[in-house]
């Protein structure tokens, strides 16, 4: 009987042995794409999801670490369809260039916007401050954070 | 003799080497539109703004509008997708390819309602007859009517009647991206996929003394380990499984190295045999006055895109198809061909969004490595991502410089003779720049190809040479590029190429002249500048930023500018900058005027000029190669870092639309000027001239000594 792990809701049995990195459980067993490899060292923020409410970069965890607990991807807050506000802004600032550097953004904005409805500029980009992003988008990001956030206090 | 019939037309953009229409547009029965770009998309909006030129000139509304994105033997061959010229090449192709598909519907539409084309109006594909009566392209389309050679005869629509271009259509990729839809081809999986990864050498020339294979072939889920000379790889059934096995592989692998690699210092350029070529010289009025001389640096830099390089590739039947993110996929299957022992026309290649670019990144090598270990795995489908300590090393960068200058200053206060000599490797190993092979495991084979030299687009683009003749107008001249072929480190394309240092140089030196003048950096700059354009930018971004002629910094603020037209046929653009100075230097407000002449999607090309302002004050601020005598040292963001959340300035951009002059690309221009005005504000606010890029605290301390 191997480990489970909750994602987005639903249980999964995962195949992968215990040292594996959460990323490659999430991305191959689970089939959530939208949390992506950059570094495999905890240092850009890629492959962020949200663990008992905190951001957690997936590809510095063991599997094992998070055995029975829930997990929360981007796949797991909206879609297409249904876009979280978070999506929503980042759509309307057009908050994207290659846009593989958004989806851990947008779950490291989530665990700041969950605690905190009203975040500063100041706390937003500390929030972001494990995030990277090469195409120089920032400013939009920063932007879409801020609309969300008055998005979600309405 | 029939000349008539033997004279090819020019077409216009890349129609000229893509002539037919039904290469690039299908009319549908079903009410949609079909294009096919050859060029990609690589963040940069292009897809988007293709669209808006093709909607545009047909008439039709964007929603109607496919995209198929580009694949060897179905999309037109437009070669790469660089150097900003994708709205230069593919829109206008788009542009009159649409606006004839649109004459030969109006012809129909004519003779099915009996009345002449001038009686005919378009509204969203539905042709309406001033008389009455009303028909749709939808209707009257078939297979054959874009079955023939374009003409370029058709006159695409006024600017004066848009509705589509030039407005901020939203673009068509961020709603699946932002989702976290599987849209990059990391994201690629299919039943029985499975999982590869190489071992790489330590170093550029390291030799394989011995390595146990066996070990590894022992490990759980390894399907195959690969050995051909120096490439060694792994695949195994899942991903977890291959990168344990690439570990052990390499640490199993006992390499020979040796030094190889120059100090850690551009100049060792100078040392190296050159090719010299004169690409500018003018000879005016005999110059006198006080002459001034100058010495610039910029070490390797790296594209170090967020995303590590990955392709997927399945070997069946003797053939290969392969998906990447290339950013040429015609030349990448010429490259690839001689390199796995097929003929081009037995590899597919489809392009596959990966994270953004900036140049020629290891996009092309991952998708001759992934058909390498494709080899092995008995017809099933093979997914290699590339680790980010192996993308960091093994990458081609975008070579060091060393740019020297000379002038001559009048007593009244004008440069009278410019010099200027640019050292640098070229700034192109993109894969069909031969003769050689550009491809990374193809010199590691058995039987290996010979490494292609660096080469350099020609001018008046240009590599290392790209905006190293000033744009400003000087009585004497001289410019000299020289050019060594050879790099110790890879070298290859990356945003702006030359630019960066050239206009680093040019734009620094403008302000140690105009300071020696005593005059003002932005009436100096005016002084010597005729082109209107290039003056209506300066004037507007100094208007912008509420320019104080003559301020000085209180030596900790300081303000700078730095200004170039990119290519000296491109986009015009002027940046002002505002930094603090303290134990580093931090870059807080960015004020950029941008002409790119008529201006096709005003949000995307903001969205383009940002990112580069942000990305160049990273180059500017941080970024270098680093290495020994025997490695590249970089491994991973600790040895490369790069412009934070919360280090970006605040960076307001005008544009100056001219509806009326063609569309000039955009995505480079800002990494030159952002360089030079970072410099120069360092100057104004403490006195301290900064010659060598990055502008780490290290360099700031010895700038200071």
């Amino acid at each position: 009987m191997g480990m489970q792990i909750t994602v987005n809701g639903r249980a999964l049995s995962v195949a992968a042995d215990e040292e594996t990195p959460l990323l490659y459980v999430l991305r191959n067993e689970a089939g959530c794409k939208g949390v992506r490899y950059g570094c495999g060292l905890g240092q850009c923020g890629s492959c962020t999801v949200i663990i008992d409410g905190k951001p957690v970069q997936s590809c510095d965890v063991p599997v094992s670490a998070v055995a029975g607990k829930s997990i929360t991807t981007v796949e797991g807050i909206g879609s297409m369809d249904e876009p979280h506000p978070l999506q929503r802004a980042f759509v309307d600032e057009q908050a994207a260039q290659c846009g593989y550097c958004a989806t851990g953004i947008i779950m490291s904005a989530k665990a700041l916007l969950d605690v905190n409805a009203s975040p500063s500029d100041a706390e937003i980009k500390a929030a972001l401050s494990k995030n990277l992003c090469r195409c120089g988008t920032h400013q939009r990001i920063l932007r879409a954070v801020k609309r969300a956030a008055i998005e979600m206090r309405k | 003799m029939a000349i008539e019939n033997t004279v090819r037309r020019n077409l216009p953009g890349s129609l000229e080497t893509n002539r037919n229409l039904s290469q690039w547009l299908d009319i549908n029965t079903d009410g949609t539109v079909t294009m096919r770009p050859g060029k990609i998309e690589i963040g940069q909006g292009i897809l988007t703004a293709l669209r808006q030129i093709v909607a545009e000139e047909l008439d039709v509304n964007l929603e109607r509008i496919n995209i198929v994105t580009a694949v060897t033997a179905l999309s037109p061959n437009e070669g790469v997708t660089s150097g900003s010229r994708s709205i230069e090449e593919s829109g206008v192709a788009f542009r009159y390819a649409a606006a004839e598909a649109r004459e030969l519907l109006l012809a129909r539409a004519g003779a099915k309602l009996g009345v002449s084309i001038e009686q005919l109006s378009v509204s969203d594909g539905v042709i309406t007859s001033r008389s009455g009566g009303s028909v749709s392209y939808w209707d009257i389309t078939d297979g054959d009517l874009l079955k023939r050679e374009a003409t370029g005869d058709a006159k695409p629509k006024s600017h004066m009647l848009y509705r589509i271009v030039g407005t901020a259509a939203p673009r068509v990729d961020i709603p699946r991206k932002v989702s976290g839809a599987p849209v990059y081809v990391h994201d690629m999986d299919v039943p029985g996929l499975l999982h590869a990864r190489v071992s790489r050498p330590p170093s550029y020339k390291a030799e394989l003394v011995s390595v146990d294979m066996d070990d590894v072939r022992k490990m759980p889920g390894v399907v195959a380990v690969v050995r051909d000379g120096r490439f060694l790889g792994v695949i195994a059934e899942r991903e977890e499984q291959a990168i344990r096995a690439q570990r052990r592989l390499t640490r199993n692998a006992k390499w020979k190295e040796g030094p190889t690699l120059p100090e850690f210092d551009p100049r060792y350029l100078l040392k190296l045999q050159a090719k010299t070529d004169v690409i500018s010289e003018k000879k005016g009025a005999a110059s006198s006055g006080r002459e001034f001389s100058g010495e610039y640096t910029r070490q390797f830099l790296a594209h170090a895109s967020l995303a590590p390089s990955c392709a997927v590739a399945k070997f069946e039947g003797g053939k290969f198809t392969v998906w990447t993110h290339s950013q040429g996929i015609y030349p990448l299957r010429a490259e690839m061909a001689p390199a796995l022992g097929v003929p081009a026309e037995d590899i597919v290649i489809h392009h596959v969004e990966g994270a953004g670019c900036y140049g020629h990144n290891a996009a092309d090598d991952v998708a001759l490595d992934a058909a390498l270990l494709a080899r092995g795995a008995l017809g099933r489908t093979v997914r290699l991502q590339w680790m980010r300590d192996e993308e960091f090393a093994w990458e081609p960068y975008s070579s060091a410089m060393v740019v020297k200058t000379r002038a001559t200053l009048s007593d009244a206060g004008q440069i009278t003779d410019w010099q200027m000599d640019v050292w640098s490797h070229g700034h192109s190993s993109r894969p069909g720049r031969g003769p050689g092979s550009n491809l990374l495991a193809a010199w590691h084979l058995e039987k290996p190809l010979v490494r292609a030299q660096t080469a350099n687009p020609p001018l008046p683009g240009g590599g290392s040479h790209r905006n190293a003749i000033p744009i400003y107008d000087f009585p004497n001249e001289k410019v000299s590029n020289h050019l060594i072929p050879d790099p110790p480190l890879r070298a290859s394309a990356l945003r702006g190429l030359g630019s960066q240092t050239n206009v680093f140089a040019i734009e620094s030196f403008m302000d140690e002249l105009a300071l020696a003048a005593g005059v003002d950096p932005i009436a100096f700059r005016l002084r010597h500048l005729k082109d209107p354009r290039g003056r209506a930018v300066i004037e507007k971004v100094a208007a912008m930023a509420k320019w104080k002629p003559n301020s000085r910094g209180d030596g900790a603020n300081g303000r700078g500018i730095g200004f170039a037209r990119y290519k000296n046929g491109a986009g015009y653009m002027a940046m002002i900058v505002d930094i603090v100075l303290a134990e580093t230097i931090r870059v807080t407000h960015v004020w950029a005027a941008v002409d790119v002449g008529q201006i096709i999607n005003s949000d995307g090309l903001l969205n383009q000029v940002e990112g580069g302002i942000i990305q160049a004050v990273s180059f500017a601020l941080k970024e270098e190669v680093k290495y020994d005598r025997e490695r590249v040292t970089l491994k991973s963001w600790d040895d490369y870092p790069i412009l934070s959340f919360d280090e970006v300035p605040e960076v307001e951009v005008a544009l100056i639309n001219r509806p009326e002059l063609p569309p000039l690309g955009a995505g480079e221009g800002t990494q030159g000027p952002i360089s030079a005005a970072v410099a120069n504000a360092v100057f104004n606010a403490a006195g301290i001239r900064l010659h060598d890029i990055p502008f780490t605290r290290e360099r700031l301390i010895t700038a200071m000594a």
